[in-house]
């Protein structure tokens, strides 16, 4: 559905050229809910803004539903466009409209008639849970109540791309984790293919398939969450399950260990971990990603026992990540 | 009531000021009605054209920005005798209140097309690029996001400038072109009539609150922040 070809992006400025993007290669099938994570500053907002074409990237091309966006004239720029829908962080619903007229723009843009578009909007406004708030004003409504306005009036041309620029970060927990669950659920019934741009890990742990992370305009590892967070030493894994660094003691080492898959896996982890007499759990989180149980755990384990611990857990399963010693 | 009639005896008030509210009231609407018809426009294409803009031509802008300081810069006293060829070619005579409208609308255009910029520059860029992501032309995204985005901006900045008319079309009167402003100089600086002067500034100031609270209005009706 999205197809991103050695994709580069440079800025002239004055102290020279930043390359914002270096060589992106992606492929997002339909239907999949995909996050790009990163720090600020690596790339993802260039990353968006090119695959809406607000952007033309430097060298590269950029296949969205068929269509080389990167390569279309202003004018088949304008019909590709109505198959994106566009979800900002700052919503920038427009303020002189209502809910419902906010909604009702990209179809009047897209030439429906004013009939069909009342109807369309109604609908719209039922699926984001806002059927009886149509004619409030943007100021009228909540941060979460706005963002959903926000995914309505993305969705209104029934596009085949979802496109969310930190859908969620200007919002609380509890309005975020709503938000996320309306977006899987609009991909889930409309079979819409989404992508997430965020600096949140938790909003890919909550809501994504796939995630990419990216780092300095490139990308340092990039999958299916199943396949990521079983993968050992896996940087996107550490960054989608963190564990909390902790001190150890003189003539004591901090190793960090991992295990993913079924949840037998994660048992006979624990059990292993458990019985081991030299080391002891100082830090450690257990979670569900991508339909894959995934558990991370700091050891403390004494200095001149580390060999024998490492392969005895190396031995029951356990994936040694970061031996910090 | 006695000094309201000997203000009404005076035919300078009873007769002429009438007619030179009128002269006002028409010099001022019809500039401002081709003010806004030449100036919002003007604006909308320096935001365009400018630097951030959505179609940057930096060399229109800088003419177009070059040419809109010209005109706020020239006294609109000189303004109006360097008009004199054009108005009379346009109008046909350089008299009478008709004559001065195009003038006022020359020496208004600028000082509004530069507030509308401002206008359009506050509109978030977001909400422009909302606009051109459902596939708007520049054109529709113009009309239908900056324009209705920035209305209660652009209202107030219109009733700056049709005050400023008022003020210009005082001007205006000295060099011909009748009104209250004509009236006023006429009769109390070169006649030292000084109620006629009064009357007339007081008419000028209900003129003033008046727009300016019809302006408000306009500017709060629009208003959904």
């Amino acid at each position: 559905m999205i197809t991103l070809q050695d994709l580069r992006k440079v800025y002239q400025t004055r102290s020279g050229e930043v390359v914002a993007l270096d060589g992106i290669s992606l492929e997002i099938p339909q239907g999949q809910i995909h996050g790009i994570v990163g720090q600020s500053g690596a790339g993802k907002s260039t990353l968006i803004r090119c695959l809406t074409a607000l952007e033309r990237p430097t060298t590269g091309s950029v296949i969205v539903d068929g269509a080389e966006v990167s390569a279309l004239s202003e004018a088949l720029l304008r019909q590709a466009r109505r198959r994106i829908g566009m979800v900002f962080q700052h919503v920038n619903l427009f303020e002189a409209r209502t809910a419902a007229a906010n909604i009702a723009y990209p179809l009047a843009i897209a030439g429906v008639p004013r009939a069909q578009r009342a109807i369309r909007v109604q609908e719209l406004l039922d699926l984001v849970g806002l059927g009886d708030r149509g004619d409030a004003y943007p100021a009228q409504l909540s941060g979460g109540q706005k963002q959903r306005v926000g995914i309505a009036r993305a969705l209104a041309t029934e596009p085949a791309v979802l496109l969310c620029d930190e859908p969620t970060s200007a919002l609380d927990s509890t309005t975020t984790r709503q938000i996320l669950r309306l977006i899987r659920d609009v991909r889930d019934r409309l079979g819409i293919t989404v992508v997430i741009i965020t600096h949140e890990t938790s909003v890919v742990r909550e809501v994504c398939d796939a995630a990419t992370l990216l780092a300095d305009g490139r990308i340092v590892e990039s999958g299916p969450l199943a396949d990521v967070v079983t993968r050992p030493g896996s940087p996107l894994s550490q960054a989608l399950v963190p564990v909390p660094d902790v001190g150890v003691g003189d003539q004591r080492a901090l190793v960090q260990v991992s295990a993913g898959g079924a949840q037998a896996q994660i048992a006979h982890a624990l059990h292993a971990i458990a019985t081991e007499p030299d080391a002891h759990v100082v830090a450690g989180s257990i979670e569900t990603l991508g339909g894959v149980r995934v558990g991370r755990w700091h050891l403390d384990v004494a200095d001149g026992d580390r060999v024998a611990v490492l392969s005895r857990l190396r031995a029951a399963g356990l994936a040694i990540e970061d031996d910090a010693a | 009531m006695n000094w309201w009639n000997e203000l009404l005896a005076n035919p300078a008030i009873s007769e002429k000021l009438p007619e030179a509210t009128l002269e006002t009231l028409g010099m001022v609407a019809f500039a401002s009605f081709w003010t806004a018809l030449v100036g919002l426009p003007l604006g909308l294409v320096l935001h365009a054209t400018g630097k951030g803009g959505t179609r940057p031509v930096p060399v229109l802008y800088v003419v177009l920005s070059a040419l809109v300081n010209i005109g706020r810069a020239i006294p609109f006293i000189i303004l109006i005798i360097l008009l004199i060829p054009v108005t009379r070619a346009v109008v046909g005579t350089p008299l009478g209140w008709q004559a001065a409208v195009l003038p006022l609308a020359v020496g208004a255009v600028p000082f509004y097309a530069r507030l509308v910029e401002t206008s359009a520059r506050e509109v978030a860029p977001g909400k422009i690029e909302a606009a051109l992501m459902v596939g708007a032309s520049r054109l529709r995204m113009t009309g239908g996001v900056i324009v209705r985005e920035a209305l209660p901006s652009l209202i107030a900045g219109f009733t700056v400038t049709v005050i400023a008319l008022v003020g210009y079309s005082a001007m205006a009167g000295a060099v011909g072109g009748g009104g209250l402003g004509f009236l006023a100089i006429t009769y109390g600086y070169q006649r030292f009539d000084a109620s006629v002067m009064f009357a007339a500034v007081i008419v000028i100031l209900a003129i003033v609150f008046l727009i300016q609270f019809l302006g408000d209005r306009a500017a709060r009706l629009v208003d959904h922040r």
